[in-house]
């Protein structure tokens, strides 16, 4: 653990979530541009998101008459809440003095906390549409929220620890093992991810098609800073759940000590992980066509079978006698 | 037991007989009868894989023989034959969804607990990984007994009968280092023979009743005119 009071630890940590925020852009225009060259197109510049954030801060604001002041306040409260949550996930080293902040449990229930005022945002104006995309939102957050948290007990099960770090240093101590029960929390994480972000299966970013939107209902009436915040913190989440399975399943290359060196070997240790893990998005959201609304609990029932066998497996196969 | 005190090859064991059940699930919730094949033959190929690695592991150069018939039965012969048998029936895109899915699968996975409580009290074996072993390949030979009470379609019901001989095929395997090669050969052809009666009689009761819906069966034709 990280000597709690040392302030060039903390400044790491500061450091850590800036560049958390700042890559996440990064991120969403990978996998845009590596989708693109897979349709055939040239796609997007990396920078794309860079730039329409940018014209997004600066635009003015407009908010429906009929909206509240909590309708102003939720996008600083879902940037914010997301931001929170993604500074208590390890990205380049294991013991940052959030650490101690690094429990699984609340990093879901920051992400709730981001969900429960998206979705208020939504119905807040009082059109069909953000009414119709909050339900739908927590519909599948409903459902989703269990398998994450049954592949999450899978994880901690192994490593005694709900700490984030803690597991992440198990995972590292053991070396190359080869668990059932880790093969099946990365599939289900997998899943869940793929829900909780709103990518292709279960919601379609790049679309306003009315009858299938999910997360793009619940913004429709937001524009200037506060759509530019609502898009960044869905960006960070992307980028918070990418870091999540690459660094629990595949921590090697973590630096383990706060010095310059294995900081940039994390650096691009990280940054090798996520360009894979964002290639693999890109192929599958190629490859497989958007679902039916109501096939979603079937997916995520897939999910939560997954978590349940790997937390079978772990028990069964793993601790034995 | 710790599993870092296993070898890679050991671990890979584990790895191969956890997606073989997760293959049962698989198998209990598809609808569609071309997939269910097609998950089989998966289910089979794993456990061919698996013949081979405790055939290296123990020295039991027999056991490459199972393998192979393995392989050359489960992964290429029977799914072979029963894609044939659907697209003489007709069946291919037929889709059969169970009534109470989220049911099912919650009794498939007490029936995975349940066989881990039965299998508990055997403790006198020798290795304590075989012992979870046979408590998931009774499992699937659980889930493939489930899986012939859930549907109504009879080519699903022979899909879930052979899942449940690959059940027993993976305790044989996993616990004794396989059986007499005899007795193996014996099964692998009843399994084959049983195969292809099956497809015999699916023609039968196509021809007198004309449907496959066992639930069809209990009712008495003269009945309905």
């Amino acid at each position: 653990m990280a000597d709690l009071l040392n302030p060039v630890d903390w400044l790491l940590a500061l450091l850590q979530v800036l560049l958390f925020a700042l890559a996440a852009p990064l991120l969403a225009a990978w996998v845009k541009r590596i989708k693109s060259r897979l349709q055939n197109r040239r796609g997007p510049s990396l920078l794309q998101p860079y730039r329409d954030l940018r014209k997004l801060f600066r635009k003015e604001a407009r908010v429906a008459n009929s909206a509240s002041p909590l309708f102003r306040a939720a996008p600083y409260v879902v940037f914010s809440a997301t931001l929170i949550a993604a500074s208590t996930v390890p990205l380049l080293a294991v013991h940052l003095p959030t650490a101690i902040l690094a429990d699984v449990i609340v990093l879901v229930g920051f992400l709730a906390l981001a969900r429960f005022f998206l979705a208020l945002a939504g119905m807040d104006v009082g059109s069909a549409f953000g009414g119709m995309g909050a339900s739908r939102e927590m519909l599948i957050s409903a459902l989703a929220e269990p398998a994450m948290l049954m592949a999450i007990f899978t994880l901690t099960m192994s490593a005694h620890s709900t700490n984030l770090s803690s597991v992440i240093q198990h995972v590292l101590d053991s070396g190359l093992l080869l668990r059932p029960s880790f093969l099946f929390a990365l599939l289900a994480l997998l899943l869940v991810a793929v829900a909780e972000t709103g990518r292709i299966p279960i919601d379609n970013p790049a679309t306003h098609l009315e009858l299938t939107m999910v997360h793009e209902a619940m913004i429709l009436e937001y524009s200037g800073r506060h759509l530019a915040l609502m898009e960044w913190a869905a960006q960070i989440k992307l980028l918070l759940y990418g870091v999540l399975i690459s660094n629990i399943f595949l921590p090697w290359g973590m630096a383990q000590q706060l010095e310059p060196l294995p900081l940039l070997i994390g650096l691009a240790a990280i940054a090798g992980k996520l360009m894979l893990l964002g290639v693999v998005l890109a192929v599958s959201e190629t490859l497989v066509a958007k679902m039916r609304l109501f096939r979603v609990p079937a997916y995520l029932n897939l999910a939560f079978l997954l978590g349940l066998l790997g937390m079978l497996s772990h028990v069964i196969l793993e601790v034995g006698v | 037991m710790n599993l870092a005190q296993l070898g890679l090859l050991e671990q890979s064991i584990f790895v191969l007989v956890a997606l073989a059940l997760f293959l049962s699930f698989v198998l209990l919730s598809q609808a569609r009868l071309t997939t269910m094949i097609h998950v089989f033959a998966w289910q089979g190929f794993l456990l061919a894989l698996l013949t081979a690695i405790v055939a290296a592991l123990g020295d039991n150069p027999h056991l490459y023989i199972s393998a192979l018939l393995t392989f050359l039965l489960k992964v290429l012969l029977i799914p072979a034959m029963l894609h044939r048998l659907i697209r003489r029936l007709e069946l291919e895109r037929h889709q059969e969804r169970l009534q109470k899915q989220a049911l099912v699968m919650m009794a498939g996975a007490a029936l995975v607990i349940f066989s881990y409580w039965v299998v508990l009290p055997i403790t006198h074996m020798e290795l304590a990984h075989i012992r979870n072993v046979v408590s998931l390949s009774l499992a699937i030979v659980q889930l493939g007994m489930l899986l012939m009470v859930a549907r109504r379609q009879v080519v699903a019901q022979v899909i879930g009968f052979m899942s449940m001989e690959n059940g027993l095929f993976l305790a044989a395997v996993a616990a004794t280092a396989g059986m007499p090669l005899v007795v193996e050969l014996g099964i692998a052809f009843d399994v084959l023979v049983a195969a292809v009666l099956f497809g015999v009689f699916f023609f039968h009761i196509r021809d007198s009743i004309d449907t496959l819906d066992v639930d069809q069966l209990t009712r008495l034709s003269e009945e309905e005119r």
